[in-house]
C-alpha cells in the first residue's frame, strides 16, 4: 500500500500540470481541443475523488482492523445493509448522468461542420500523409499549412488498397481514423500561429512509428503567400543533371514534380515533390530535411525508415553513387 | 520453446496428486479435473514468462528515444504476440486452471461434467499455445497486433497472420469446450442442498465468464475464418474495393472483444470474493449484489464494444449511445468495489499474501476502472485511445486486476493443492515488488498517453519530453520480473519443503477446505449436504448475541482415503489424439499445398480420436487403458486384483452415460 501515495502523486501532477510539450492533448490549442481538455478535466476531477476515496478506504482497512494480538474476538457478521447499496448504486449513477450530459453535447458539437471552413482532403498512405486542397489546387506531403483565422475541415480517406491509419495533431483535437473506402471527418482550428506535432495513432505496419506529421498554423497574408508558393510549378531546368537523373533513375514513377512533364504522378503515388525543398520535414515527418539527412536517405532509405519497397510500400534502394546522390540531393533542395 | 515441458514440471511430484500413480502416460491420459487445472495452471504459467520476456524487450527498446535494441518488424510482432499470449495463453487459461480445479471442490463433486471434453480442452489449448509460439520459428510472429484489425492482418503475404488467426479459432475451441463443461457442472452437479443462490461467488463468476464465452466465442471465429478466407482463398469480406468493409471487422473483433475483457477480469473478482471473507472473518458484504453485478457487468459487457471504436467515425448518435452504456458499466463495477470494502470493514483482518494480493487487487483495478471511465467520455477518449495511457489503462485492469486477483487465488489455494504454505515472507516480497513495480511501469504510461505518445510505436523523437518517464516504466517492468523471483521460488521449493497444510488451511468458509490437503482423487468421500451460503463455516462457527462468530464445532482431520468404492472415470488418450490431430490439420493448412498430405494425416488422427472416443466404453476401456477407480484402502499401492474385481462389479447401466459421468457424483444431475 505504501506505493499509493506515490500513485496518487503522479496522477494529482498529471491533472494538474498544464505543460508546454509539443505533443501534449493537455495543452490544447483551438475550440475543439480545449471543449476536449475541458470535458477531460471535469472527467479526471471527479474520478480523483473516488479513487482517493476508494484507496483511502482500503489503507484504513488494513490498519484499523487488522488483528490485534491478544484480542480474541471475532468480528460481527455483517451479511449486507440494503441501503447501503441502493445508496452506492444510485449515487455514483446520477454522478455519471452528469457527466454523460455535457459527453453527448459536445459529441454533437465536434460532428458539426463549421460553415466557413478550409477544405483539405487527407489521405493516409503507408507511412506517410499527402494533403490536398480542393479549392486551392494545392498538393502536399506531412506538412500541413492552415491559417489561423480559419477552421479546417479535414476529409480523411486512404486508397483501397491501404490501410486504417489515424490522423492526430494532440494540440488540434482528438484523433480519427482514415479508413479505406470511407471519408471520415475533424475539424481543427488553430487560432495561435507555430507547428504542431502529430504522429499516426492507429497501428498501420511496418513503419508505423514514423508516420508522423506535422500542422504548420500560419498568419493569413503567411498562409497566402505559402499557398501562392506551392501553386507555382517546379523549379526544374530541364537541361540539369538532377532533373535527368530523376527521369533515369525512375523517381516520377512515384513522385510527381507539378509543371513538368512528371506532373501526373506515377502509378505508385508517393509523396509530391513540387516544393519538397521548402518542407522542414521528409520521411512520414520523422528526420529533418536537411543535406546530410537527404544523402543518406537516397544511400538507402529502408536503413532510415523501415519499408517494404517489394511490396510497393514504401521506396526501394535506388543503388546511386555518391555523385548521382549528390546530385540528386541538390536537385531536391532546389525545389522551394 | 519452454512450452514443450509444461507437463515435465506438474511430473515432479506426481503421488502428491490423488491416487492416480505417476508416470508420464498417466498425466497424458488423465481426466481428472484437478490434474487438468494443474496443467492448465502450469502452462499457463510458463507462457507468462514468455509474455513477460516480451514486455521486457518491448520496455528496453522503448528505455530510450529512437532506440536500435529491436528493429520496427522485431517490435511490432513482440508487441502482438505479448498481447496475444497474455490475452488468449495466460489469463483465459490461468482462470480455467481454477475452474478446473476448483469448481468441482467447492460445489461438492467428484469432477466435472465431461471430464474427457475437460482433457481435450487442455490439450487442444497447449498444443494452439505451441502452434501460435511456433510461428517465431516458421517465419516469424504475427505481426497485425493482437486485435488484428482488417484490412491490415488480410494485407501481409507473410504467413504470420495466418498463424495467429488459426491459432486463435484453434484457442477459441479449447475455451468453447470449457465453457460447455463448467456450465453443465454448475447446473447439474452441485451438492445436494446447494441452490443456485448458495453457490460460492467463485462458482458464479466462473458461470458468468462460461456463458460470455458460449456468446462471444461464434463471433470471433466468424472474424477470423473471414480474415483467412480473405488471406487465402481471395474473398473480399474486408476489402472495400470490392465493397467489403474494414469497419466490420472491428464491429466482430470487439463485440467478441469487449466480454472478453469481462471473461478476463471475472475469473479474478469472484477469487477475491472468496479471500476476502475469509481473511476479514467476515461473510461478503452483500452476496446477492455482488453477484448480480457480475452477471449484469457481464450483460452490459454485450453492449459496449463500440467504445473501442469512438474515432472509427461511427457517427454522433452511435457514439453517444455507445458512451451511455459505457458509463452505466461503471454502476455495477462500483457495487462490486464497495462490496469488497464493506466485506474487510469491521472485520479482523490477517494481511497474508493472499489478502495482500485482494486489497492490491482493489486499490489496482479501481484505478483501471475509474481510467475506463474518462474513455466513456467520448470526446476525452479521441485523445486518450491509442495511445499509451490506454494501454495504462488496461493493464491497471488486466495486471492491477486479474493477474493480482489470481496470485491471490494461488497462494490462497496453493495449501490446499499442495498440502503446503507457500512462505509468507517470499509471498510478501512478491506482492511489494510486484505493486511497486507495477505501479513503476505503468503510472507513467498515463502520462505518457496524455503527452502524445502513441501504442505501437517502435521508435519515439527525443525532443517531446517522453524520455524521463519511459525509463521510469521500463525500471518498473524490470522490478516486475525480480518480484517473480521469490514467487517461482516459493513454488518450485515450499510446495515440497514448507510448512504442512492442514484441510482447513486458513480456517475456510467453502467446501473444500473440508477435505484432505491435497484433496482425495475422488475428491469426497461423501458427498456433502448443504444447508447455507458458505456451508463449511456455518458448521464449524454460530453467531453470538452480538452478531459475533462463535466456535461450535470442530473437525478432525479429514482422510486422503476412503474405505468405500467410489467410481471415477477411466484415463483416456482419445482427447490428447483428437487435439494433436487438429493441430496438425492446422500446421497442414498453413503450409499448403506443401502441407495437404500433413492436413490429411492430422484430419485422420482428429477423427480416429474422435470415433475411439465416441466408441469408448466408460467402464470397460479397450486397450491398455487402466480402469480407474478410488481404492477402499488405506494407502497402500493398489491392489490389480482388487482392481479388476471393482471394475466387474459395476454393471450398472446408467455408468455408460455419454462422457463418463461420475456415477457417485451425480446425485443431483
Amino acid at each position: 500500500m505504501r506505493l499509493i501515495p506515490l500513485a496518487l502523486l503522479i496522477l494529482l501532477v498529471a491533472s494538474a500540470c498544464s505543460d508546454n510539450l509539443p505533443r501534449s492533448t493537455l495543452n490544447p490549442v483551438g475550440e475543439n481541443a480545449e471543449t476536449i481538455d475541458n470535458l477531460f478535466r471535469l472527467t479526471l476531477a471527479i474520478a480523483a475523488v473516488f479513487f482517493v476515496g476508494v484507496n483511502a478506504a482500503v489503507l484504513y482497512v488494513a490498519i484499523r482492523y487488522r488483528a490485534r494480538k491478544g484480542d480474541d474476538r471475532e468480528p460481527k457478521q455483517i451479511h449486507g445493509n440494503d441501503t447501503l447499496e441502493i445508496t452506492w448504486t444510485v449515487i455514483p449513477a446520477l454522478i455519471l448522468a452528469a457527466i454523460a450530459v455535457p459527453t453527448v453535447q459536445t459529441v454533437f458539437e465536434l460532428a458539426e461542420e463549421p460553415a466557413d471552413a478550409l477544405q483539405v482532403e487527407v489521405i493516409g498512405h503507408q507511412w506517410w500523409w499527402e494533403y490536398r486542397y480542393p479549392e486551392l489546387g494545392v498538393v502536399t506531403a506531412n506538412e500541413m499549412w492552415i491559417p489561423t483565422d480559419q477552421p479546417v475541415f479535414l476529409s480523411m480517406t486512404t486508397d483501397d488498397e491501404d490501410v486504417i491509419h489515424s490522423f492526430w495533431i494532440p494540440n488540434l483535437n482528438g484523433k480519427r481514423d482514415v479508413v479505406p473506402g470511407r471519408v471520415n471527418t475533424l475539424t481543427i482550428s488553430a487560432p495561435e500561429p507555430g507547428v504542431y506535432l502529430g504522429q499516426c495513432a492507429e497501428f498501420c505496419g511496418l513503419s508505423h512509428a514514423r508516420m508522423r506529421m506535422t500542422v504548420h498554423a500560419a498568419e493569413p497574408a503567411d498562409f497566402d503567400a505559402w499557398v501562392t508558393d506551392q501553386l507555382a510549378p517546379g523549379n526544374v531546368d530541364e537541361d540539369s543533371e538532377g532533373w535527368g537523373l530523376f527521369l533515369d533513375k525512375g523517381c516520377s514513377a512515384c513522385h510527381a514534380i507539378g509543371g513538368t512533364e512528371a506532373a501526373g504522378g506515377g502509378l505508385n503515388p508517393g509523396p509530391d515533390l513540387t516544393h519538397v525543398g521548402s518542407r522542414t520535414t521528409f520521411a512520414g515527418g520523422s528526420y529533418q530535411l536537411t543535406t546530410e539527412n537527404l544523402k543518406a536517405w537516397l544511400r538507402n532509405p529502408s536503413e532510415l525508415k523501415a519499408m517494404e519497397p517489394d511490396a510497393n510500400r514504401g521506396m526501394p534502394n535506388l543503388g546511386l553513387t555518391e555523385d548521382e546522390i549528390d546530385t540528386l540531393v541538390a536537385f531536391l533542395q532546389d525545389l522551394k | 520453446m519452454a512450452t514443450l515441458t509444461p507437463e515435465a514440471t506438474e511430473l515432479e511430484e506426481p503421488e502428491e496428486h490423488g491416487a492416480e500413480g505417476g508416470g508420464l502416460w498417466s498425466w497424458i491420459t488423465t481426466v481428472d479435473h484437478k490434474r487438468i487445472g494443474l496443467m492448465y495452471g502450469g502452462t499457463a504459467m510458463l507462457f507468462f514468462l514468455i509474455g513477460g520476456i516480451e514486455a521486457l524487450f518491448i520496455r528496453l527498446q522503448l528505455a530510450v528515444p529512437d532506440a536500435t535494441v529491436l528493429t520496427e518488424a522485431q517490435y511490432n510482432q513482440l508487441f502482438t504476440m505479448h498481447g496475444t499470449t497474455m490475452v488468449f495463453l495466460v489469463i483465459m487459461p490461468l482462470a480455467a486452471a481454477f475452474g478446473n480445479y476448483l469448481l468441482p471442490l467447492m460445489i461438492g463433486a467428484r469432477d466435472v461434467a465431461f471430464p474427457r471434453m475437460n482433457a481435450m480442452s487442455f490439450w487442444v489449448f497447449l498444443f494452439g499455445g505451441i502452434f501460435l509460439s511456433s510461428s517465431f520459428f516458421l517465419g516469424g510472429f504475427p505481426d497485425g497486433g493482437w486485435f488484428g484489425y482488417a484490412p491490415l492482418s488480410t494485407q501481409s503475404e507473410m504467413i504470420r497472420m495466418d498463424f495467429w488467426a488459426l491459432g486463435l479459432l484453434i484457442l477459441g475451441i479449447a475455451s468453447l469446450a470449457g465453457a460447455i463443461n463448467f456450465t453443465t457442472t454448475i447446473f447439474t452437479m452441485r451438492a445436494p442442498g446447494m441452490s443456485m443462490f448458495k453457490m460460492p461467488v467463485f462458482v458464479w463468476m466462473q458461470l458468468v465468464v462460461a456463458f460470455l464465452l458460449l456468446f462471444s466465442l461464434p463471433v470471433i471465429t466468424v472474424a477470423l475464418f473471414e480474415v483467412l478466407f480473405d488471406r487465402n482463398f481471395g474473398t473480399l469480406f474486408f476489402d472495400p474495393a470490392a465493397g467489403g468493409d474494414p469497419i466490420l471487422y472491428q464491429h466482430l473483433f470487439w463485440l467478441f472483444g469487449h466480454p472478453e475483457v469481462y471473461i478476463l477480469i471475472l475469473p479474478s473478482m469472484g477469487i477475491v470474493s472468496e479471500v476476502l471473507p475469509v481473511f476479514s472473518r467476515k461473510p461478503l458484504f452483500g452476496y446477492q449484489f455482488v453477484v448480480f453485478a457480475g452477471a449484469a457487468i457481464a450483460l452490459l459487457g454485450f453492449g459496449v464494444w463500440s467504445h473501442h471504436m469512438f474515432t472509427s467515425g461511427l457517427g454522433p448518435v452511435a457514439e453517444s449511445a455507445f458512451s451511455l452504456t459505457t458509463m452505466f458499466i461503471a454502476v455495477p463495477t462500483g457495487i462490486k468495489i464497495f462490496n469488497w470494502i464493506g466485506t474487510t470493514w469491521g472485520g479482523k483482518i490477517s494481511l497474508k499474501t493472499p489478502m495482500l494480493f485482494s486489497l492490491g487487487f482493489i486499490a489496482m483495478f479501481t484505478i483501471g476502472g475509474l481510467s475506463g471511465v474518462t474513455h466513456a467520455v467520448v470526446p476525452a477518449d479521441t485523445q486518450q485511445t491509442d495511445t499509451y495511457y490506454v494501454v495504462a489503462h488496461f493493464h491497471y485492469v488486466l495486471f492491477g486486476g486479474a493477474m493480482f486477483g489470481i496470485f491471490a487465488g494461488i497462494y490462497y489455494w496453493w495449501p490446499k493443492i499442495s498440502g503446503r504454505y507457500l512462505s509468507e515472507p517470499l509471498g510478501k516480497w512478491h506482492f511489494w515488488l510486484m505493486l511497486i513495480g507495477f505501479n513503476l511501469t505503468f503510472a507513467p504510461q498515463h502520462w505518457l498517453g496524455l503527452q502524445g505518445m502513441a501504442r505501437r510505436t517502435a521508435v519515439y523523437p527525443p525532443d517531446i519530453g517522453l524520455e524521463t518517464l519511459n525509463m521510469v516504466s521500463t525500471i518498473g517492468a524490470f522490478t516486475i520480473a525480480v518480484s517473480m523471483l521469490p514467487f517461482l521460488y516459493a513454488m518450485l521449493v515450499n510446495s515440497r519443503t514448507g510448512a504442512p497444510a492442514p484441510a482447513d488451511a486458513w480456517d475456510g468458509r467453502t467446501l473444500e477446505w473440508s477435505i484432505s490437503s491435497p484433496p482425495p482423487h475422488h475428491n469426497f468421500h461423501d458427498v456433502p449436504t448443504v444447508e447455507a451460503i458458505d456451508d463449511f463455516w456455518h458448521q464449524k462457527y454460530g453467531e453470538d448475541d452480538e452478531g459475533r462468530a462463535v466456535r461450535v464445532k470442530t473437525f478432525p482431520e479429514p482422510s486422503r482415503y476412503t474405505d468405500k468404492y467410489i467410481h471415477l472415470p477411466s484415463p483416456s488418450y482419445y482427447p490428447i489424439m483428437l487435439a494433436g490431430g487438429l493441430v496438425l490439420m492446422a500446421y497442414g493448412f498453413i503450409f499448403a499445398p506443401l502441407g495437404i498430405p500433413l492436413f490429411v494425416i492430422g484430419a485422420l488422427i482428429l477423427f480416429g480420436g474422435a470415433f475411439g472416443w465416441a466408441q469408448e466404453d466408460p467402464d470397460h476401456p479397450m486397450g491398455d487403458h487402466d480402469d480407474h477407480h478410488a481404492e477402499p484402502d488405506d494407502g497402500s499401492e493398489p491392489d490389480e486384483t482388487a482392481e479388476e474385481a471393482a471394475g466387474d462389479e459395476v454393471e450398472d447401466p446408467t455408468a455408460a452415460l455419454a462422457d463418463g459421468v461420475v456415477a457417485d457424483g451425480g446425485d443431483d444431475a
